[in-house]
């Protein structure tokens, strides 16, 4: 058993090298039990390498990445594709790397919300319900530490914060570590412990906060990293219902949020640039 | 009642079939049929070497299949030719080599024929040992390696984070490709050896609903092949093995015309 205060994951100031290129260099990152560190930076920033080397998939050329003993390990990875020759149901997919009994698949598949897709083939599902299975697989084993990449890609943008709260969620029910890649620097930066701001070496990490403010997180990401303090600080005013309506803060319900129909404040507004 | 030929190639046709089944599956998911191809190329080169070193066939066909198979495996790790040019490359390289090595037997007594073809009506008892006694510790090994195996095929990575060592399942399979193809090349001939591992499989896919029982379901499509093969071939005075594997391939056109939604099921992967 893994304790509770020593790190699941530290990775001592890692470097890959590949064809005389530094694919990422001096990375320094560690993640304890219950914390939960987000990896962001521009696309061939070597967030997934860098998680990679976490994994123990690449061995790092330089630096030292090292794991706790025996540590149970969930990964959803950036991409993963089914044949068409392969008959796999999402439930058989649920053991797919040890076999969990039926009561922890069920209750996984609640969790992310695709029970009733248990028997449905895996390629048939579409692209959010597959994120879900990816995420839902991870969990039932019980990791340790949960590595996602991009765990809320092709999922429509109430769906991502619904799935980034359930993944808050599962690191306080779990208390699994979580190393996470993102690119919704929003929401991320709400609900994590750690931010790490990578561009083939690490910007700046700490908390959000921190982050938030340096300055050369603001030059990386510009003029829409600057208003994402304020966005995810803000309170939901708005709830989207299963029937597609939208209910506000002042108890109204329509059919479609806009930011000037007078029931949003002016960072929801932003909110909804971003999801259009 | 082994005495009968006939009778001991049903027995060896259907080992042979039960095995290949499953082990089918994995080159049908895999997409490694062109790879199946060049183990039985190379076995004509494991044939060759055996005649001149005058050891055991099957023996020297495993350590040839064997051998050419995990050179592969390391070239594909740092070569920068392409898999299926690197393919290409060994399964003619080692087709020649074969031929060319057979010309140096003082006397060919050799019937190339029954070895591109097989020549499942001469079989021996000693040869359904063979196949029965291999066959199980295939099956025994490939139910071992199952679970990883299967994992490192639908993900190589989740399986590696997880701690599944796909590195040392993917050998694993390649030795027991190696055994298969050295054990049924009598069977079956080199050249429908792939056949007979594919062709079962891809009918399987039809009407499996999971990979377990597609395993299966191969299997038995395998068998339901050999049977009607054989059978078909005392009627008709075909030779045995081209007759098995067409047996196999009308058994595939009758799911495809028979098994809705057929039509319907595209052959892409899940990307979206």
């Amino acid at each position: 058993m893994i304790d509770r205060i020593s790190p699941l994951l530290t990775l001592e100031n890692v470097g890959l090298n590949r064809g005389g290129r530094w694919l990422v260099r001096g990375v320094d990152l560690t993640v304890r039990r219950g914390e939960s560190v987000t990896l962001i930076g521009p696309n061939g920033a070597g967030k997934s390498t860098t998680a990679k080397i976490a994994l123990g998939l690449m061995a790092p050329d330089e630096g030292q990445a090292s794991r706790a003993p025996g540590l149970k390990v969930g990964y959803v990875p950036q991409k993963l594709s089914i044949d068409w020759t392969l008959p796999l149901s999402l439930w058989r997919f649920m053991s797919l790397t040890n076999r969990v009994d039926d009561p922890a698949a069920r209750e996984a598949l609640e969790t992310v919300g695709i029970s009733h897709l248990a028997d449905a083939e895996l390629r048939h599902l579409s692209g959010g319900e597959f994120q879900r299975a990816l995420l839902a697989r991870a969990i039932a084993r019980r990791p340790d530490l949960l590595v996602l990449d991009e765990p809320v890609q092709s999922v429509d943008y109430s769906g991502e914060i619904a799935l980034y709260e359930l993944i808050g969620n599962i690191r306080r029910t779990f208390g699994c570590g979580i190393l996470m890649i993102s690119h919704d620097l929003h929401v991320v930066m709400a609900d994590t412990d750690s931010v790490v701001c990578m561009n083939g070496h690490v910007c700046c990490q700490g908390p959000p906060r921190v982050v938030a403010e340096n300055p050369e997180y603001l030059a990386l990401f510009g003029a829409r990293a600057a208003g994402a303090l304020a966005i995810y600080e803000h309170a939901h005013d708005h709830t989207h219902l299963s029937d597609g309506t939208v209910q506000h803060a002042d108890g109204s319900i329509t059919d479609h949020c806009h930011p000037d129909d007078g029931h949003h404040d002016a960072n929801a507004s932003r909110e909804n640039d971003h999801a259009g | 009642m082994l005495d009968d030929f006939f009778i001991r190639a049903l027995v060896a046709g259907i080992g042979v079939a039960l095995f290949a089944g499953p082990l089918g599956c994995f080159i049908v998911w895999r997409r490694l049929a062109y790879f199946g191809d060049t183990l039985s190329h190379s076995a004509l080169l494991g044939v060759a070497l055996a005649l001149i070193l005058q050891v055991n066939i099957t023996a020297a066909v495993f350590v040839v299949s064997a051998i050419i198979a995990l050179s592969l495996l390391s070239l594909q790790r740092r070569s920068s030719l392409s898999s299926d040019s690197l393919l290409g490359l060994l399964a003619h390289a080692s087709l020649a080599l074969g031929l060319v090595v057979l010309t140096f037997l003082p006397t060919v007594r050799v019937d190339l024929l029954s070895f591109l073809f097989g020549d499942i009506l001469a079989v021996s008892v000693t040869d359904l040992v063979v196949i029965y006694v291999g066959g199980a510790a295939v099956t025994l090994v490939l139910v071992l390696v199952w679970r990883a195996l299967f994992a490192a095929t639908v993900n190589y990575e989740v399986a590696e984070a997880e701690g599944m060592r796909p590195d040392r399942a993917n050998v694993i399979f390649i030795l027991l490709m190696a055994t298969v193809i050295a054990i049924s090349m009598k069977i079956v001939g080199v050249l429908l050896i792939t056949a007979l591992l594919i062709i079962p499989a891809a009918t399987a896919r039809r009407m499996a609903r999971g990979p377990e029982a597609m395993a299966l379901v191969s299997a038995v499509i395998g068998v339901i092949s050999v049977v009607a093969g054989l059978f078909a071939s005392l009627e008709w005075d075909t030779p045995s093995g081209p007759t098995i594997v067409v047996a196999a391939l009308v058994l595939f056109l009758l799911a495809l015309l028979s098994v809705p939604g057929i039509l319907r099921s595209h052959p892409q992967s899940h990307d979206s």
